[in-house]
């Protein structure tokens, strides 16, 4: 089984049982905004997308068939058995790109052999309809095609070539919205499901008629219901809304529902299996469920959450190596940046989420960690009004047995008003005891870990030591030194130097005009600096040894940031509508590395992500990423991050070679590694550095697609086995003893070879890997290696004929 | 418009009774309701729902079932009576002991010979219908149990009776039962409670659909015996259900107030499949929905709340006319309130007693608009019990405030009153005229030295009162054979002319010096709601159901100038779009040219001396007039003047110290009254 999901400018195909992307559909080169099986055959999938094109897709071998070409952006594709060769898309009614008005044309698809097609064969069915593709549905054996706008229903039937409206008031009496969001057909029977800004489904019939139609009105949820859905058999109607429970009503029996709660986010689509056996959910927090038969979730494919906003740093969990976010609400999430995958989720609040909207919960808005990753510090906020603030700080101690933060320490409003920066000092050896919070009360506070004063007292907890204030101004950031015997607290204009040994102030420094936003200390070799920026446009770097300006330069910096592994600091300038990186070391006065416009709006979370192995980079303008990636977010939320010129290199290397060859057929290692081609697909490509989206380091790219494809998909473990032997044996640096099991464990199945989809499945069962086995250094594919497969696409094709006929 | 001194009456403690049964006559446009009281009420559906006639309950009457057997009405109830009913004099025509304990239900069959009745005892008799009466033909086969609903097949030839636990179908000619479906009981607690089939429903294609007790309608199929769906909508009962003319549609009523709609409608076009769907939910009710009428165009609704909803299907009206409208029939068509004039009293009717109040007086001035401090509170003067079952059905007060008389379908009752500082004596007159026994509607003369009663046969009685006695006048007799009953009598104040209304729409007025009739009114298709002679030009003022108003000249015997230019230009779309009728018309005596009028809404003041208004101006314009220049006010005024500051008027009278009450109810207090309604969850609570 297999899911098709648009997802930006590809197609991805997950496997349903094993949660895996098995590979993306690429080729569009605009957001895919539909996705669609081909009625007559469904080993066939058709593409629309933005930028005007109409593509057909085998999507279990992942080979783009043909490319229609429409001409206009296409907001939404429908197709129906009864249509043979026709396709309806949703298309602006004007050229012009701002029009606020589409329609509903159908498209002759043209019936040649060749790979792209032009379509010209339009007729326009349905004219001002809504853009919104869940707003329009075929009905029953496509004898009719339904489209709802705001308040109008309209139903086209195409026997009679005739039309009929239906109107709805735009409020009743109760103030209940009226407003159609979603609408779907039943498949064999005339009805017609609609769903409601106000939560009403209201069924219709009889909408033959232009007077006798008649609708019944289903009403569970409390707020709009954004996707609605017939089983294939028609015997069950689902629908989702924000509140994130699924509901199944029971086709004419409609006081008889079931609820699947509790599934994430807000449900945003709903797509039923053509057995009917699976549903699937998308959410709002980037998020596919597949349920099976409505009672059990049988799988959920996590990207990175998507919340609300993002109120806390991007962080590095020291161990784990993981990115730390927001992540549902009141939670953290922990984020593999190596398998690009979610690993869990700490719930900080602890508290049941109300998925309602305009309610005031608590939000996690802080989190720090410590130099070992030992302790995670949370403050978590409810309100924004000053007089109603619920302040809470809470302390997690990792615990080693359980592999996750346990609660140690709750402190309750910890200030009186809201923390502006939470900081615990590098300490490198020894257990940390101490953070530091600022808040806009004016005060800063030092809390240090005490051993309990009562002996019945199971652990250490944390108190407050220390409160510091300056001149009755407001502390807005703090930053320990590297060494931290030193504490830097920005007080609007003033920045002021402790030591957190005893708590003295040992010196304020000069600062031209306007208020401190963000401080940092320099690293090695240029500790002796402290760099801040202040909301006057400047950033300033002052020498802690003279305790004078060092330089100023001017640039409205948003984010400051340093490399724990090197003296190298970036600097997220915001400029002119896009915000601007560079990359310095405090010493010198020029830049290491500078990129104009990286992308619109203000970067304000980024991180420095310490590589796993130091690279040995010649080349001067990359020297900067040697020891750590730089990842930030932008405002659109998408997660972006710096690669090498050498990288990429080796991303296209493993890949376009296969690919420039791959003209006769396609073959297995294709499916393999044509997954790298998106990886090519850059933009930017022509710049030395390039901005992209994160994927997995191809590294091990071998391995990982063999042990991450699914069994079903791959050709039998013997053909594989000798390259993958042999690429863990060229594989030089220092072969793990995880590597050694695995390769006995693959030995071994190769000698019951006779039962093939037994061992296959086992192979791929992840629960067989080693937990953290992709995050060993796995080799690179070296040129060896990919002649070597080269070599193994020019044997024996022959099982593969019988894997296409099946 | 005038400024007046206004009494704001709100201790009159109406309290409309239950609805408990309907039925509806298709060929009459004809709704009977039967109240919790034992009172009948007919609605005229042809003439804008009009209340044409009440028939007054009796305590020991509880009706549970009506029936219309072409224009004939027959009631069924808890006293085990079948009741035909006199639609002319108003009362009981007989009544016939079924033998059977209580009467739960009542149907005829199409052909519209035979009665079913079913009885506590668990037999349905079959009651042969004649021209005179109804005879006792046969019992069908005894069942164990109670027989709660009946449905006769259209054909006749068989019929079908909810049960508890069960529905039976028995052969009309045998008399054997056929069928025995067994229904289901409700889930959880329930389980142990005996399930009651309360209402069943013989479609011609063999479908029997049924109401129960455990929230189902459930849909069978009367050859086989099989449960075909079922459709559980409520959690609490199902009680009435009704099938359109077509058999395309049931209405289903609840406990929780809503009526559910189903329709047969084709699963996939073109094909005849049809399949009993759940589609619209209506709810216009807080309480019980006891008794449901499907008509070709509304679903007609009424239950424990007290309210007659009539609900018009959109799908088969007209948008935006008077029939696309909802309408709430909350308050009787005719006034109970009774206004002693010269003394300042007020008469209030209620179904077993009369109370007498003495109004408040205040000697204050004040601004438009102030609340005048009461210097003397209102007072209860009298309650008068009436004794025996028979409800009451009219009652009047004389102008001068000593002599009360009240009516029964059975007997008349007349008192005097004596009223000497603080003191009431009260005697009742013993020996009353033979002719007066029972009456429709009781007047009084201006002078109180008359009393008008309308009697049987379309005749008014007129008698002279005098210090303790009562004499027969005159029985007056329009010329014309019409036997429809009088329901609205109206005395001219310098006692020349009487003025009676009949239920068919006609007027006559009578002289009451000659004692003859003096002309009879062109018949308008509407029925008239409120008449009065005015006290100084004898103009003859009625308004109708249809909202019409008309006023006729008893001198010249003809339409007067101003209704016939009220005619020509017709009246303001807003006032005809009103759903209640004109209940009262009062004259102002220093301005001859104001009429007061007034429905359960506003209260209006006709100043016949200024344009009417036209289709396009604003008919509500009392706020605008206060803010323009008084040159243009006088441009922009029109004949009327509508106050809606005091709602759900029961009586707007004028004294004749020219002080105004007005007698409200609001429905508050009303719903306040209502037994609690049963437990909903709501969301969110």
């Amino acid at each position: 089984m297999f899911l098709l999901c648009a997802s930006g400018e590809s197609v991805k195909v997950f496997s349903t049982a094993t949660e895996e992307c098995l590979h993306a559909l690429q080729g569009h080169t605009d957001l895919v905004t539909g996705v669609l099986l081909r009625p007559s055959n469904h080993l066939q999938a058709y593409s629309c997308s933005l930028d005007g094109t109409v593509r057909l897709w085998d999507f279990t071998d992942g080979i783009l068939i043909r490319t229609y070409s429409i001409g206009y952006p296409i907001y939404g594709i429908y197709a129906s058995a009864k249509h043979e060769g026709v396709i309806f898309i949703i298309t602006p009614m004007h050229t012009d790109t701002n029009s606020e008005l589409f329609q509903l044309v159908a498209v002759h698809l043209p019936q040649c052999g060749e790979q792209l097609v032009e379509a010209k064969e339009l007729s326009a069915v349905l004219s001002n309809i809504s853009s919104n593709p869940a707003a329009s549905a075929f009905g029953r054996e496509g004898q009719y095609i339904v489209s709802a706008k705001p308040l109008q229903l309209e139903v086209y039937f195409f026997k009679k070539q005739k039309s009929y409206s239906f109107f709805l008031k735009k409020d009743n009496q109760k103030g209940g919205k009226n407003t159609f969001t979603c609408i779907t057909c039943h498949p064999t029977e005339d009805c017609i499901a609609s769903g409601h800004e106000d939560g009403k489904i209201r069924l219709w019939r009889n909408f033959n008629h232009r007077k006798e139609y008649t609708y019944s009105t289903l009403h569970w949820h409390h707020s709009a219901v954004s996707s609605l859905r017939f089983t294939p058999e028609g015997t069950n109607l689902l629908s989702g809304g924000v509140e994130s429970v699924l509901v199944q009503w029971r086709y004419n029996q409609e006081s008889q529902r079931d609820f699947l709660p509790r599934l994430g986010g807000a449900i945003t689509h709903i797509s039923v299996s053509p057995d009917g056996a699976l549903f699937c959910t998308s959410h709002s927090d980037n998020k596919i469920t597949i349920i099976q038969s409505c009672v059990k979730v049988s799988a959920v494919i996590q990207g990175l959450v998507k919340g609300d906003r993002i109120r806390t740093d991007l962080m590095i969990e020291p161990r784990s190596k993981a990115l730390v976010l927001n992540g549902k609400p009141g939670h953290l999430q922990f984020y593999s940046l190596q398998r690009d995958k979610l690993l869990y989720n700490l719930d900080i609040v602890q508290q049941e989420y109300i998925h309602e909207s305009g309610l005031e919960q608590f939000e996690v808005v802080m989190a720090a960690f410590d130099a070992s990753g030992s302790w995670l510090a949370t403050v978590e906020e409810r309100k924004q009004k000053a007089p109603e603030l619920e302040l809470n700080l809470k302390l997690w101690a990792l615990d080693d047995q359980k592999q996750s933060f346990v609660l140690n320490t709750t402190i309750s409003a910890p200030h009186e008003a809201q923390i502006t920066a939470l900081c615990f000092p590098h300490v490198s050896d020894g257990q940390t005891t101490m953070l530091v919070s600022t808040s806009r009360d004016g005060h800063f506070k030092a809390w240090q870990l005490a051993a309990p004063a009562h002996t019945e007292d199971e652990g250490p907890s944390w108190s407050c030591d220390f409160l510091g204030a300056y001149h009755s101004l407001v502390p807005e950031c703090c930053c320990f030194s590297a060494d931290s015997s030193l504490l830097a607290v920005g007080f609007q204009e003033v920045v002021t130097v402790w030591t957190p040994a005893s708590w003295e102030l040992l010196t304020t420094l000069s600062q031209p005009p306007g208020a401190v936003r963000d401080l940092c200390f320099g690293r090695l070799s240029c500790s002796k600096y402290l760099l801040g920026a202040t909301t006057s446009k400047l950033l300033c770097c002052w020498n802690l040894l003279t305790c004078s300006l060092e330089w100023v330069t001017s640039m409205d910096v948003s984010l400051l940031l340093a490399d724990p592994l090197s003296e190298n600091m970036a600097a997220f300038c915001f400029e002119a509508g896009s915000t601007d990186l560079f990359v310095f070391k405090p010493g010198e006065p020029r830049p290491l590395f500078s990129h104009k416009a990286l992308c619109s709006g203000r970067v304000t979370h980024a991180v420095f992500v310490p590589r796993e192995v130091m690279l040995e980079s010649c080349d001067e303008a990359s020297q900067w990423l040697n020891c750590s990636h730089l990842y930030f977010l932008t405002q659109s939320m998408d997660l972006l991050t710096f690669i090498t010129k050498a990288e990429e290199d080796k991303l296209t290397a493993s890949s376009k070679q296969l690919v420039v060859s791959d003209d006769v057929a396609m073959t297995p290692f294709h499916l393999l590694l044509g997954k790298h081609r998106d990886q090519l697909e850059n933009p930017q490509a022509e710049s030395r550095l390039s901005v992209e989206p994160i994927r997995q380091p191809s590294s091990s790219a071998g391995i990982d697609e063999l042990l991450q494809m699914p069994a079903h998909v791959l050709p039998s473990a013997s053909f594989l086995c000798s390259m993958f032997v042999q690429s863990l044996l060229i594989s030089v640096n220092k072969p793990s003893e995880q590597n050694k099991e695995k390769e006995e464990e693959m030995e071994s199945e190769k000698e019951e070879e006779d039962s093939d989809g037994e061992m296959e499945s086992r192979i791929s069962r992840p629960e067989h890997m080693p937990s953290g086995e992709s995050g060993c250094a796995a080799p690179a594919l070296t040129k060896e290696e990919v002649r070597e497969l080269r070599r193994l696409k020019k044997l024996d094709h022959s099982w593969m004929k019988g894997l296409l006929d099946q | 418009m005038g400024e007046f001194v206004v009494h704001r009456v709100r201790f009159f403690d109406y309290m409309p009774s239950a609805i408990r049964a309907m039925a509806f006559n298709g060929s009459m446009q004809r709704l009977a309701v039967a109240r919790g009281d034992g009172a009948v009420e007919i609605f005229n559906f042809a003439d804008n729902y009009f209340q044409e006639k009440v028939i007054p309950g009796r305590s020991d009457r509880a009706i549970e079932a009506l029936c219309w057997v072409r224009g004939r009405l027959f009631s069924a109830g808890l006293s085990g009576e079948i009741i035909e009913y006199d639609l002319e004099k108003l009362r009981p025509r007989y009544s016939v002991e079924a033998y059977g304990g209580p009467i739960w239900t009542i149907s005829c069959n199409s052909q519209e010979t035979l009665l079913g009745v079913g009885c506590e005892d668990g037999t349905v008799k079959m009651f042969e219908i004649l021209e005179e009466g109804i005879q006792f033909q046969r019992n069908l086969d005894r069942q164990k149990g109670r027989i709660i609903s009946l449905s006769w097949h259209p054909s006749g030839a068989q019929i079908a009776a909810g049960m508890i636990d069960m529905i039976r179908i028995f052969d009309a000619e045998t008399g054997h039962a056929t069928h025995r479906l067994l229904v289901e009981r409700g889930l959880g607690t329930t389980r142990n409670t005996e399930v009651v089939v309360w209402s069943v429903a013989f479609l011609s294609n063999d479908t029997v659909i049924s109401g129960d007790s455990a929230g189902k309608v459930q849909i069978w199929d009367a050859v086989t015996g099989t449960l075909i769906r079922s459709h559980l909508i409520t959690k609490w009962d199902v009680l009435g259900l009704s099938v359109s003319q077509d058999e395309s549609s049931v209405i289903a009523g609840t406990s929780e107030g809503t009526v559910v709609q189903f329709q047969a409608l084709a699963s996939t076009m073109g094909q005849e499949n049809n399949q009993w769907v759940r589609t619209r939910t209506f709810k216009n009710h807080t309480h019980d929905v006891r008794a449901l009428v499907h008509t070709d165009t509304a679903v007609v609704s009424g239950g424990m709340d007290t309210q007659l909803v009539v609900r018009p299907l959109l799908d088969k009206v007209e948008k935006n006319t008077k029939e696309s409208a909802l309408r709430k029939i909350l308050f009787p068509h005719k006034s109970l309130v009774c206004c002693a004039k010269k003394a300042g009293l007020l008469l209030f009717q209620f179904p077993d007693h009369l109370e007498l109040w003495r109004l408040g007086e205040s000697s204050a001035k004040g601004q438009a608009g102030d609340r005048l401090p009461v210097m003397k509170n209102p007072e209860k003067l009298l309650q008068l019990q009436n004794k025996g079952e028979d409800h009451i059905c009219c009652s009047a007060v004389s102008p001068c405030g000593s002599w009360v008389a009240f009516s029964t379908v059975s007997s008349v009752r007349l008192y005097k009153l004596q009223l000497s500082n603080g003191n009431i004596s009260i005697k009742k007159v013993s020996k009353l005229p033979k002719e007066l026994h029972s009456v429709h509607q009781l007047c009084f003369s201006s002078d109180s030295s008359r009393l008008f009663a309308s009697s049987a046969q379309a005749s008014v009685v007129v008698a002279s009162l005098d210090q303790l006695q009562c004499k027969h006048l005159h029985t007056l007799k329009p010329k014309s054979g019409s036997s429809q009953p009088i329901h609205l009598l109206s005395a001219s104040e310098n006692g020349n002319w009487l003025a009676a209304a009949h239920t068919d729409g006609q007027i006559h007025v009578f002289n009451l010096h000659k004692l003859k009739l003096h002309c009879t009114l062109p018949v308008y298709s509407s029925c008239p709601t409120a008449i009065a002679i005015h006290p100084t030009t004898g103009h003859l003022l009625s308004a109708h159901a249809d909202q019409q108003i008309f006023e006729f000249s008893l001198k010249l015997k003809e339409y007067t100038a101003w209704s016939r230019s009220l005619q020509r230009e017709g009246l303001h779309p807003l006032w005809l779009q009103r759903d209640t009728p004109i209940t009262h018309i009062a004259f102002n005596r220093n301005k001859p040219a104001h009429v007061f009028l007034h429905d359960a809404f506003m209260f209006c003041i006709i100043d016949q001396s200024l344009p009417l208004p036209q289709a396009r101006k604003k008919l509500y314009n009392q706020m605008d007039l206060k803010t323009i220049s008084p040159q243009k006010r006088i441009q922009e005024s029109h004949a009327f003047k509508i106050c809606k500051m005091f709602q759900h008027l029961l009586s707007v009278d004028l004294l004749d110290d020219s002080s105004l009450v007005v007698v409200e109810r609001p429905l508050a207090d009303i719903v306040s009254q209502l037994p609690p309604p049963v437990r909903q969850k709501k969301f969110a609570t």
